[in-house]
């Protein structure tokens, strides 16, 4: 077995995504390191999902350098992320865990267990064996983050995680993020609940068209934001 | 009307003539479409999974082969083996083996034209998921394959209705030998034109029943596909 290596810090050295000649990111650089969560925040179409695309590793940049823990190409081995829009495959819930524990090299005798495992973490339970694809958009959310959290990854990616979630889910969600970092896992997760990223946020990282315009720890950046942008943003302005 | 009578008088006896021929039809058809899977299953999942030059045009020219006319289709393969033809030595010609090479080159293109679609449209829902998972071009293509089971039975059996009807390559290739490469198609042609209608009748009404279940089919796996997957 290989030595394990770490993914940490994820480094984005001056990146821009140009699609047809739009940036839709432009010249970020960031630095994703270990510990507490860091939050993306900012208005539709400001770039969160791109960037976590790209952090994520599948998304090539047009300009600029990712690396990560130091290598410029890294496979997602402990990099695990569930999308805005979360696919489900043509199986069962426990068939997505299942099958993500397989893809994960999880030994065949421990799959069961732990897809049990992952799905009483995120209510699922009861619903093992109904057609993912048949379940509500918060149930298959849910789902979700239990087949990213299956290869029992370094860095979880969330992208609006909440976005479907009753009040009680988006409660448990939240635990669950809390207990994930807890454990060491580094959690990077775009949101457009302030509330939350103000409950989660270690960093909280402020994108307006493309760019990155504040980086700041949770607490200074809501009370005392340096920029005027980001001032706006928190007060529910419109940034034009 | 006797004829009629005759004829449902032949299906309902079982009779020893209709039923070989029927059996004939089946065999043939049933081995073409499982030569055309092998071929047409993989064909698809590569042009819908790879990117190269020409591709587009490649896509177009196997939904136009979707619509191959059979006599062509038997005639090139006569042509090929016929005793001159290029593969003339293997002695095939009117055998029950070239009406299935001719029908596996007829339904081929139906099979690898919607393995193509249904397989293209799975993996734009699941790429960025796999790749995340990290899973392998082969745990990649074994995924597709095996999620879109239930649209690549429709295919086999839309290829099984089209290969069970045709009548024209059969007939160029197999030349309608009775007892030997006689199918329902061929028949009903011969014996329609020599005038002995009841047997004409009684295989057009198995191949319509067959036909019927066919489709029955097809609805069947799609129903249990929604169940299962969704
Ligand atoms: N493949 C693409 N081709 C063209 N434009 C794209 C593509 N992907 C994203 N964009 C554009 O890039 C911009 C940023 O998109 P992105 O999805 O990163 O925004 P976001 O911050 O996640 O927004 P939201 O809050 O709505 O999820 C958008 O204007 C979007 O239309
Ligand atoms: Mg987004």
């Amino acid at each position: 077995m290989r030595a394990f290596q770490t993914d940490l810090p994820i480094v984005l050295d001056d990146v821009s995504i140009l699609m047809r000649d739009v940036a839709i990111l432009d010249s970020v650089t960031l630095t994703l390191g270990a510990g507490a969560p860091t939050i993306l925040i900012g208005p539709n179409g400001s770039g969160k999902t791109t960037l976590l695309r790209v952090a994520m590793g599948l998304l090539g940049p047009s300009k600029g350098w990712v690396t990560w823990g130091g290598r410029d190409e890294s496979a997602p081995l402990r990099r695990a992320i569930v999308f805005q829009r979360p696919a489900m495959l043509r199986r069962s819930a426990i068939g997505n865990i299942l099958y993500a524990l397989a893809a994960a090299g999880v030994p065949r005798a421990a799959r069961k267990a732990r897809a049990d495992e992952l799905l009483q973490l995120v209510g699922l339970r009861d619903l093992a064996g109904r057609a993912a694809r048949r379940m509500s958009g918060g149930e298959q959310q849910r789902l979700a983050l239990a087949r990213a959290l299956a290869k029992d990854p370094e860095i979880l990616f969330l992208d609006e995680p909440a976005a479907s979630l009753d009040p009680a889910a988006t409660k448990a969600l939240e635990d669950i993020i809390r207990d994930v970092a807890a454990r060491g896992i580094k959690v990077v997760m775009s949101t457009h609940d302030l509330g939350e990223a103000r409950r989660l946020g270690g960093e909280i990282v402020l994108m307006h068209r493309g760019r990155v315009i504040e980086i700041a720890g949770a607490r200074a950046f809501f009370d005392n934001p340096c920029t005027e942008a980001a001032r706006r943003f928190v007060a529910g302005e419109l940034l034009v | 009307m006797p004829t009629d009578a005759s004829a449902i008088d032949l299906v309902l006896r079982a009779d020893p003539a209709l039923i070989a021929i029927v059996k004939l039809s089946l065999f043939v058809s049933l081995s073409a479409v499982f030569m055309a899977a092998l071929v047409g299953i993989p064909l698809g999942a590569l042009i819908a999974l790879t990117r190269f030059p020409g591709r587009d045009a490649a896509i177009v020219i196997l939904n136009a082969l979707m619509g191959l006319p059979p006599v062509v289709v038997g005639l090139v393969v006569y042509l090929l083996l016929s005793r001159a033809g290029p593969l003339g030595s293997f002695g095939i010609l009117f055998t029950p083996a070239a009406m299935i090479v001719a029908q596996a080159i007829l339904v081929t293109p139906i099979i690898a034209a919607l393995a193509r679609q249904t397989i293209e449209d799975l993996w734009s829902e699941y790429r960025d998921e796999l790749a995340a998972l990290n899973v392998g071009p082969l745990r990649r293509v074994l995924t597709l394959i095996r999620d879109a089971r239930f649209s690549l039975v429709t295919a086999l059996l839309a290829g099984f209705g089209r290969a069970a009807a045709e009548v024209g390559a059969v007939i160029i290739v197999g030349g309608n030998i009775d007892g030997f490469t006689r199918t329902m198609t061929t028949a009903i042609a011969l014996e329609t034109s020599k005038g002995d209608l009841p047997l004409a009748i009684g295989l057009g009404m198995v191949l319509i029943a067959l036909v019927v279940v066919v489709n029955a089919l097809a609805w069947a796996v799609r129903r249990a596909g929604e169940r299962y997957a969704g």
